[in-house]
């Protein structure tokens, strides 16, 4: 039996060209090589996809749950980043 | 289904958690999504592991049956057909064990726990599959039967339990489809094909109720579980649902549900059907069904016999990584 646990990696997929890579699991594999062609295997049966990233799931920082407010919450005033805060006038036209 | 029987913790009432425990309960019936690094009860985690463990092992150890027919399929389409579940079967048992392993439990401790017998799979797959016909009833029943489960559970409060039963559903809608495709092709076939389809639904009827669990009055665990979000639908009313959207398929085929009891209650809108032998359900769960040795064996065997081939990949990994370190200091 082996004793050694082979490391997981976090698999990223780009959907279609044009798309971003985007996060669709992950799985273990004994090297990067063989992360990308698990992960063809086990996340593209149906096509799913034209590109794969494996990362090391070590290699991740994640922010604290507990910081979610203090890292989120500030945007929620400022609602005049979002171009529907600003009134034009009909007569200016598209903008 | 895919799991049965799981334990749960002690359900608690809200007056008696802790500041903690209340405010989680309070998320959970908001419908939030639970996150791995957010703080849970130990409850629901353990029982999430045993819970999500249970079902990949179910995926896993369910190729078995299938894989029994891969080199006898009738036709080069029809083992291609069947390879491919086979292979989905696999990848839903991955994406199971990497939402376990989101909990801090590694995937080679459940494997571990699976063959030592510590952990358990769905007794469904202790069963045989003796002819071609299995094929159509396992993909159509047994599929079926998780697909009633499985649909409601992309629901669940763990996020990536959730996420996993989402990809699944995704796909098992064809495993279904494909069985049922098998079945209608023997109804259609001679008078010995659609022999062999009548005794795999007798054979597979069942075994097939008896994926949903205990009826709800002997489910001990079923409350703590249902308040958490990680079980949605009681045994008995899964079962129910299933019964009732098997029967005119069954019908549809020609065939005979194995049921002398089976009649359509008008008042309650549902089929009335017989109970499975529920005394055969926990001497499958113990180990004493038809296959069960023989599908741990397998799978330890599998395992065992692979570990060359772990190791290999490993040595490789290892000496091209020890390569690449001494070409960059050659390098610098």
């Amino acid at each position: 039996m082996t004793k050694k646990e082979w490391p997981l990696w976090e698999i990223f997929i780009r959907g279609q060209h044009g798309l971003n890579h985007r996060h669709v699991g992950s799985l273990h594999a004994p090297d990067a090589e063989m992360a990308i062609r698990n992960a063809r295997d086990v996340y593209t049966r149906r096509k799913e996809g034209v590109s794969i990233w494996v990362v090391p799931s070590a290699a991740i920082t994640a922010s604290a749950p507990s910081e979610k407010g203090p890292l989120f919450d500030p945007a929620e005033s400022k609602v005049y980043r979002h171009p529907t805060f600003f009134d034009i006038p009909d007569e200016v036209g598209h903008m | 289904m895919y799991a049965q029987m799981v334990k749960s913790e002690g359900m608690k009432s809200l007056e008696e958690m802790s500041p903690e425990e209340r405010a989680f309960q309070e998320r959970v019936d908001r419908g939030d999504k639970i996150e791995p690094k957010e703080w849970m009860p130990e409850g629901y985690r353990k029982t999430l592991i045993r819970q999500i463990g249970q079902h990949a092992h179910s995926e896993i150890v369910g190729q078995l049956p299938e894989g029994n027919w891969i080199t006898r399929a009738p036709t080069l389409e029809r083992k291609a057909i069947l390879l491919a579940k086979v292979q989905d079967e696999a990848g839903h048992g991955l994406y199971l064990y990497s939402a376990a392993e989101t909990l801090g439990v590694s995937r080679d401790e459940l494997m571990e726990k699976l063959h030592s017998g510590a952990m358990k799979y769905s007794s469904i797959f202790n069963y045989p599959t003796l002819t071609w016909a299995d094929m159509g009833a396992v993909g159509w029943l047994v599929d079926g039967a998780a697909i009633m489960n499985q649909v409601p559970l992309q629901r669940t409060s763990y996020g990536p339990y959730s996420r996993a039963m989402i990809r699944i559903c995704k796909e098992e809608s064809f495993h279904q489809r494909q069985g049922y495709a098998i079945m209608m092709k023997m109804a259609q076939g001679t008078p010995e094909q659609k022999e062999m389809a009548q005794d795999a639904l007798n054979r597979f009827w069942y075994p097939s109720l008896m994926m949903f669990g205990p009826s709800d009055k002997d489910s001990v665990h079923s409350a703590q579980s249902m308040a958490w979000k990680i079980k949605m639908n009681t045994n008995d009313e899964l079962r129910q649902k299933f019964v009732d959207e098997t029967v005119p398929q069954a019908e549809y085929l020609g065939l005979t549900v194995p049921d002398e009891t089976l009649t359509w209650n008008e008042a309650r809108g549902h089929y009335d059907f017989a109970e499975p032998d529920w005394s055969e359900f926990f001497e499958v769960i113990k180990g004493n069904g038809p296959c069960n040795e023989e599908r741990l064996g397998a799978r330890r065997e599998a395992w065992d016999k692979g570990a060359w081939f772990r190791d290999g990949l490993t040595a490789y990994a290892e000496k091209a990584a020890a390569r690449r370190a001494a070409s960059n200091v050659a390098a610098e």
